[in-house]
């Protein structure tokens, strides 16, 4: 137990660290909501390496705690709308088994944009959203995997470390 | 040896990712092809609209120099002409001619209200008056 708390705190602390290095470094391509998505990338070994409700607890904890650091609440309504979605994505893409880690990163990446486009459809009621729409798709996808190629390598190490500390312990 | 690494993390990509990403680029370009066609369709130009006793009864871009009559029952009329990119009432059978002393309209939102014979003319897809542009 302490050492999931340990693991997780320490995830979390991650998370956080990624999605201030994207607040202070954002890639500005000309469309909102473009970005790279590196916090995802701690999601990922979370949901990999330990568990769906941890990865939900993390990502909860992230973008609360990111959102009253860095952000506002009309930001944290559009994080938590685009990472609660993309998560639920993923953790049902993984239980499939249809697809690999790059796969279930690729679908957060672009269900994390559908999520932020959703509550921007509400909040300004503009037809102009759907222009967006294909770059959203595209720039999910991309960023979806590159962060799973890197999230498959980080898991991989991880959980082979794991293991051996385990054996070590035993 | 790190090289390696990346390659084999590469190698286990499933064919199901591999048709995923395909299908995720191959939807964002339907999407794309599907809102450039319906902005295409759904006419940007500037339009005169014109209205008889409230309903709509043409609608003519301010690309073409026309001239129409707008004539009721009743024998009373309306000359409605566009020209130069502006739409105007040239001749009437009103008594005030307020539609006809009105200068020529071009711009979104702007009207000719002929109010005696019921006959309304209205821009749309117009430029944005300057007033407005500029206060925004």
């Amino acid at each position: 137990m302490a050492k999931k708390t340990a693991y997780m705190g320490m995830l979390t602390a991650l998370a956080m660290v990624f999605s201030y290095i994207e607040f202070l470094l954002p890639i500005n391509l000309g469309v909102p909501g473009v970005k790279l998505g590196l916090a995802n990338m701690v999601v990922m070994v979370a949901l990999y390496t330990n568990s769906a409700r941890a990865a939900f607890g993390l990502s909860l904890v992230r973008i609360l705690l990111t959102g009253f650091t860095f952000g506002n609440l009309s930001t944290m309504i559009y994080s938590l709308a685009g990472g609660m979605l993309s998560l639920a994505i993923m953790i049902l893409a993984k239980k499939s088994n249809l697809f690999s880690v790059n796969g279930v990163s690729v679908l957060g990446g672009v269900f994390h944009n559908m999520g932020q486009i959703a509550v921007a459809a509400v909040v300004v009621e503009t037809a102009g959203l759907w222009y967006y729409l294909p770059l959203l798709i595209l720039s999910g996808t991309i960023s979806g995997i590159l962060i799973g190629v890197l999230s498959s390598i980080l898991i991989r190490h991880l959980t082979k470390m794991m293991n051996d500390m385990q054996n070590e312990n035993d | 040896m790190e090289r390696s690494v990346v390659r084999a993390d590469l190698n286990i990509m499933k064919r199901n990712d591999v048709v995923l990403i395909a299908a995720l680029v191959l939807l964002a370009l339907m999407v794309f092809t599907g809102v450039k066609l319906y902005s295409r369709f759904s006419t940007d130009e500037p339009e005169a609209v014109v209205y008889l006793n409230g309903e709509e009864k043409g609608r003519y871009p301010l690309s073409h120099n026309i001239t129409i009559e707008v004539r009721q029952d009743n024998g009373a009329y309306n000359i409605f002409q566009i020209k130069n990119g502006k739409a105007d009432i040239t001749e009437a059978s009103c008594p005030d001619k307020v539609c006809v002393n009105h200068r020529p309209v071009s711009r979104q939102g702007e009207s000719l209200i002929c109010l005696p014979n019921q006959v309304v003319v209205e821009i749309e897809n117009g430029e944005k008056t300057k007033i407005d542009a500029d206060t925004n």
